[in-house]
This record gives C-alpha cells, sequence and structure tokens, in this order.
C-alpha cells in the first residue's frame, strides 16, 4: 500500500477527531452530568470542575426522587426491568415467528407471499399513530390494556418486519444445495431447516435480533399510551424526572446512563456474531 | 444399486404471471443396474431438472420415475436412497472435508473405523487426503468438487447422481479421475446418472448417452451408436469434436445408383441402392452429413482448397473448401497424424462411404447411414 504524505495524515486524524468530538462528546456531557447535583450542572457559566456525587443513582436505585423539600416515588428501576422483560420477550417471539416465515420467503414462491411480505415490511414505515388509537380502544376492550403481553404484542410491529427482511435475505445467501445434499443423505425437511440453514442464518439472526432489541428497547410511544407505570419501559419512565419543582438533569443523566447499559451489554456480547455476519460473504464456497 | 426407469417424464415450471416453461418433455429412459449413463446437452435442455425430479428435489409434473422397481414420485429425497454430488458442491461449511465426506455413513451409524478406511480410500480415489483436515471455505473449487463427489461416491445408494461432477478439474487431473470413478463405479456395481455438458466427459464415463435438447431427448445410445448412426440432425450437429459436417442436398436418380448432389452440383457422391419406408427417393430433398473423421484426404476423387490447418498435436483438423467465392460448400476433415498442407492448396479427397448420412430434411431424422464397405444401404 502507498504510503500517505504526513499533511494528509494529520488532516485525515484532525477529521476523525472532531467527528469523534461530535458524536461522542454527548454521550460524555450525559456521563459526567450524571455524577453532578442539578445545582452544578445549572450552574452559569458552566464548569468541567465539580464534586462527583453518587447521589443521583442512589435516588434512582432507592426509587425515591428528593425535590425541592419533597419527595417523590418513581419505579425507574422497574421500568428498565418492563424495559428489559418487553424487549427480550418481543424479540424472542418475532425470532420463533419470523425465522420460519423468512425461510419460507426465501426459499418457495406461493401464492401472495410476496404481498405478505411487503404488508409486514409496511408495518415498518406506518406512522405507529395510525394505529394507536383504535388498538387503545381494542385493548381495553379486550382487557390486554397495560400488560406485558398487549405491550408484547404490539411490539411485533416493529421486532418482526426486521428480523423476517434481513433473515430472509440470509437465507437467500445460502445455497439451497447444502439443504439438498442433507436432505438426499436421509434427513427430514425439519431436520435440514434446523441443522443446516439456521446455522449458516446464524450471524444473520443474531445480527436482526440485536437491532430488532434496540428498536424495541428504545420504542416511547406504543408503551406510552398502551400501558400504564406498572408495564411501561424506561423511555416512557425518564417521563417522571420532569416533576412539578422542575426537570431533575441530573436523575435524567444518570437514568440514560442506567437505560444504555444492558444494551450496550449486549451489543458486545452479539459482536463476535455481528463480525462473523459481515465475514461470511467473503468466505462461503 | 438398482435399475431407473423413466416413463413419459415431463417437468412444466409454472412461473407466476408469465407462460409455463416446458423442461423436460415425455422422457423415457430405461437405465440397467450398474449401468452409467450420461445426460448430455447444452444449457437449457432439461438434464439437470431431470436430475432433481429423480433426487426429488423437483416434483414430476407428468409420468413416473421408478427406481428398483420402486415408484419414486411422492417419496421424499431422504426415502430414496439416492446419492448425489451437486454442480456447486454444497459442503457443509461448518464441517471438514473428512467429516463431510463421512458424514451419511456415520448418520447410518456405520462403525468408526470401517468410515475412517472408507473414508480414506475414496480419498485417495480423488487425491484429496491433503484436504480432508480443512474446512469447504479454506480449500480450492477444484478440490471442494472432489470433496463433494467424495461425499456421494462413499455411499453404498441404490443410485448416484452426479451434477457436472468434474467441471472445476484441471484437465490433466479430470482424464485421470475420469478412468477411476468409472472403474470405483463398476467395480461396486453402483448405478450412477451423470449430467454433463462436456463430451469427452460423457463419452468417457458413460456406457450409454442420452443426448437432450429443448426439453426433448434426442437419442439415448452408446457413444458409437451417437457417432455412427446419429438419430437426427441434432445429434449429428451436436456430437463429436468437431462435429458432423452438414449440408443440404438432393437426391437424384443416376444410371444404376442414385446419387446425392449437394451445393449446386459442387459435390456429387454415389449411393447403394435402398430400400426401405424410410430410404430417400429420387428428387427428395435431404441433409447430407459428412463426417469429418472419414473424409479422407490424400486420395479419390474429389477436389478441395485448404483454407486453415490446424495441428492439434495428434490429429490433423483441416478446414476444406470446394468451389469459390459466396457459393463455396466449406468442409471439416480430421486426419490422423500431421499431414502437410499449406493454405492455398488444393488437395484430392474422398467420403469414404460410413461416413455418409442422410437426414430427412422435413423432420430431421436419419435416413440413412453408411456401412464400411459402402455396397449396402443402411437404412436407419
Amino acid at each position: 500500500m502507498q504510503r500517505s504524505s504526513w499533511p494528509w495524515r494529520i488532516f485525515k486524524a484532525l477529521c476523525l477527531t472532531a467527528i469523534s468530538l461530535f458524536f461522542l462528546f454527548p454521550i460524555l456531557w450525559v456521563l459526567l452530568m450524571s455524577f453532578q447535583t442539578n445545582a452544578d450542572i445549572l450552574r452559569v457559566p458552566p464548569s468541567p470542575f465539580f464534586t462527583p456525587t453518587l447521589a443521583n443513582y442512589k435516588a434512582l436505585i432507592a426509587g425515591e426522587l428528593t425535590g425541592a423539600g419533597s419527595t417523590l416515588q418513581i419505579a425507574y428501576m422497574k421500568n428498565i426491568l418492563n424495559s428489559f422483560v418487553l424487549s427480550a420477550c418481543s424479540v424472542l417471539l418475532s425470532l420463533l415467528l419470523g425465522v420460519p416465515a423468512a425461510y419460507a420467503f426465501a426459499r418457495y414462491r406461493f401464492r401472495l407471499g410476496e404481498n405478505i411480505a411487503f404488508t409486514l415490511l409496511s408495518f415498518r414505515f406506518a406512522p405507529p399513530l395510525l394505529v394507536l388509537l383504535p388498538l387503545l380502544l381494542y385493548f381495553q376492550e379486550l382487557g390486554l390494556y397495560d400488560t406485558y403481553i398487549g405491550l408484547i404484542w404490539v411490539y411485533q410491529l416493529i421486532t418482526l418486519p426486521l428480523i423476517l427482511w434481513i433473515v430472509r435475505g440470509y437465507f437467500e445467501d445460502v445455497s439451497p444445495d447444502i439443504e439438498h445434499a442433507y436432505r438426499i443423505d436421509g434427513h427430514s425437511w425439519l431436520r435440514s431447516f434446523l441443522k443446516i440453514a439456521v446455522p449458516l442464518a446464524r450471524p444473520g439472526i443474531a445480527a436482526a435480533a440485536l437491532l430488532a432489541f434496540i428498536f424495541a428497547w428504545n420504542n416511547f410511544v406504543f408503551a406510552l399510551i398502551l400501558g400504564s407505570s406498572d408495564v411501561q419501559p424506561v423511555t416512557v419512565g425518564a417521563l417522571a424526572f420532569i416533576t412539578a419543582s422542575g426537570i431533575q438533569y441530573g436523575q435524567i443523566a444518570a437514568g440514560l446512563v442506567l437505560s444504555v447499559i444492558p444494551t450496550f451489554v449486549l451489543a458486545l456480547v452479539m459482536q463476535r456474531y455481528l463480525v462473523e455476519g459481515l465475514s461470511l460473504g467473503a468466505v462461503k464456497g | 444399486m438398482a435399475d431407473l426407469t423413466l416413463d413419459s417424464v415431463t417437468k412444466i415450471y409454472r412461473p407466476r404471471g408469465r407462460e409455463p416453461v416446458r423442461a423436460v418433455s415425455g422422457l423415457d429412459m430405461a437405465i440397467a443396474d450398474g449401468e452409467i449413463v450420461a445426460l448430455l446437452g447444452s444449457s437449457g435442455c432439461g438434464k439437470t431438472s431431470t436430475l432433481r425430479m429423480v433426487a426429488g428435489f423437483e416434483t414430476v409434473s407428468e409420468g413416473s420415475i421408478s427406481l428398483g422397481g420402486r415408484r419414486l414420485n411422492a417419496l421424499r429425497p431422504a426415502q430414496r436412497n439416492v446419492a448425489m454430488a451437486f454442480e456447486g458442491y454444497s459442503l457443509y461449511p461448518p464441517l471438514t472435508v473428512r467429516d463431510n465426506v463421512a458424514f451419511a455413513l456415520l448418520r447410518e451409524r456405520a462403525p468408526r473405523a470401517e468410515v475412517a478406511s472408507k473414508v480414506a480410500e475414496v480419498a485417495e480415489l480423488l487425491e484429496i487426503e491433503g484436504s480432508l483436515d480443512r474446512y469447504p471455505a479454506t480449500i480450492s473449487s477444484g478440490h471442494q468438487q472432489r470433496a463433494s463427489l467424495a461425499r456421494a461416491l462413499i455411499r453404498p445408494a441404490a443410485l448416484h447422481l452426479l451434477d457436472e461432477p468434474m467441471s472445476q478439474l484441471e484437465p490433466q487431473v479430470r482424464a485421470v479421475l475420469r478412468a477411476r470413478i468409472k472403474e470405483w463405479l463398476k467395480d461396486r456395481g453402483m448405478t450412477a446418472v451423470l449430467v454433463t455438458h462436456d463430451q469427452t466427459d460423457a463419452i468417457a464415463l458413460a456406457d450409454r448417452i442420452a443426448v437432450m435438447e429443448a426439453s426433448r431427448l434426442m437419442q439415448f445410445g452408446t457413444p458409437a451408436e451417437l457417432r455412427e448412426r446419429p438419430a437426427n440432425l441434432f445429434v449429428a450437429g451436436f456430437v463429436g469434436e468437431p462435429p458432423m459436417n452438414l449440408v443440404e442436398a438432393e437426391v437424384v436418380a443416376g444410371d444404376g445408383r442414385p446419387r446425392v448432389v449437394a451445393a449446386d452440383g459442387l459435390l456429387t457422391l454415389e449411393l447403394p441402392a435402398l430400400n426401405g419406408p424410410l430410404a430417400p427417393r429420387p428428387g427428395q430433398r435431404v441433409w447430407l452429413g459428412l463426417s469429418p473423421r472419414h473424409l479422407a484426404v490424400g486420395r479419390g476423387p474429389q477436389r478441395a482448397r485448404v483454407v486453415a490447418n490446424q495441428w492439434l498435436g495428434d490429429q490433423t483438423h483441416l478446414a476444406l473448401e470446394l468451389g469459390d467465392g459466396a457459393a463455396a460448400l466449406p468442409l471439416i476433415a480430421v486426419a490422423a497424424g500431421m499431414l502437410e498442407a499449406e493454405p492455398g492448396e488444393s488437395v484430392a479427397f474422398e467420403v469414404e462411404p460410413r461416413g455418409l448420412h442422410l437426414f430427412d430434411h422435413e423432420d430431421d431424422t436419419a435416413l440413412y447411414h453408411g456401412s464400411p464397405d459402402g455396397t449396402t444401404g443402411e437404412p436407419a
């Protein structure tokens, strides 16, 4: 490879630094805020020097928000748990439904097949508000309002199309003859699906599951309307920090940091599969 | 190991919103136990569709397929007792080549030691010992293809299907492996059907060759039959390297013997007296087929101009021309050994009786094949 000249390298380094700062600074700022009191945060002019405090985290974990002279009960930890339950269950359900469906769409041509696949995709670009109000009425009628099951069901609008369309592409990349070879060796269709197709599409399934989890985790509007604080995730729970006595910036920042941790850890764990997924194209025979 | 019968097998693909496509039309074939048959044809002729119907990956639209007396149509691939080597190799990526090859045997719970010795045997046959402990993605396509072949050959199935089994192999390896694979199949009395578009592979490996074109079976016969007695114009123009010279001609009555006249009288050949319902009548328009190997250059009554002379190491391909200009009649002749003839030179040549064939001008079927002595006609 040709060695680039030093002015060019310096220019590149400067650009990279600028871009990194632009994207990472807000995250760093939130992290710093989470260790400050509201007074420190709102100080004018702002100062990077402060005495770090864990009060925000303590308040969140204890579930007691101390404002100007009053104490407010919040269930932020419960919200995080809710987020986890909702996202994980939604993704699992979508995997159970979506992976076989993706396989069917990839391998077989059937009546209305493309139309069904496209309809499922259209859930992604239809605005959620379009369906929310009628859904609210149905849900109240059916007793699904404010339940995990109801929300997991609605979350399928987010996770199922993602998983279906991403995994379908991976199945299409796997040569059907590999499954044929397995079947002619004396195995049933089901075994060839479970033992050949799914493992070969595993990186794609992992990537799709991670993406779907993140999308589900970040969802706001479904849970806002279709659930109460018992089932609401962090995205909605964070609203509690806008209190009558002002916005609790410190606690919001601490809440954000806490809410990022599960997805961050998940992404780190799944990284191996993601890399595998990216390199699959280069090595497949 | 069993006999395979195809009875009026037809495959029609019905893509939605488009015209149905006939991939295979009314295919009748009877393949004996222990026979090796090649399906030969150009791309899209229906040979791979036929193979996939036998394997069970495509449904049979009409007709029936039976193996050893058992009707296969409704059976799943797993129930057919068929082994197959795929054109795209289709090795299992997470398994080493050794595990790939041993896979089916291990599944049938064969003893480990026996599997190991069989794998070693087939690996030696196909010269893939060095690749056994590597993963498919890390070996060359030629070795992947051999591994895929090994995976099929190791199985003691009733029928072996080989889809373009040697397309990725280097010429030298090909020649060696053809002989070894044939020996392997014959030693074990295995019935095999291979699909290829390479005539040399087909001729070297197969006992009989089925030539297919545009979804139909054109001829099913031994390599010698295809060459000496092509059933129709397509087979005559497809089989052989180079294929037969084909010229429009007319049969005319002569003094005693009928003659065939081509290219406005540039070429006139005598025919033996012909009988039989198919025998060409005087005045009938025909296709005249002249086998390049039976155009004897250097002797005979005819004269032609040499256009090009190609020495291929063991034989000479001569491009000849009778007459001049736009009406000239081009012919290809093949001579064994080296033949000295410069382009532009005029040479004598003769059509040996066995190299002369006539085909119907209307429906392309064979009317006449020359016999070695030329005294009797051999109506097709």
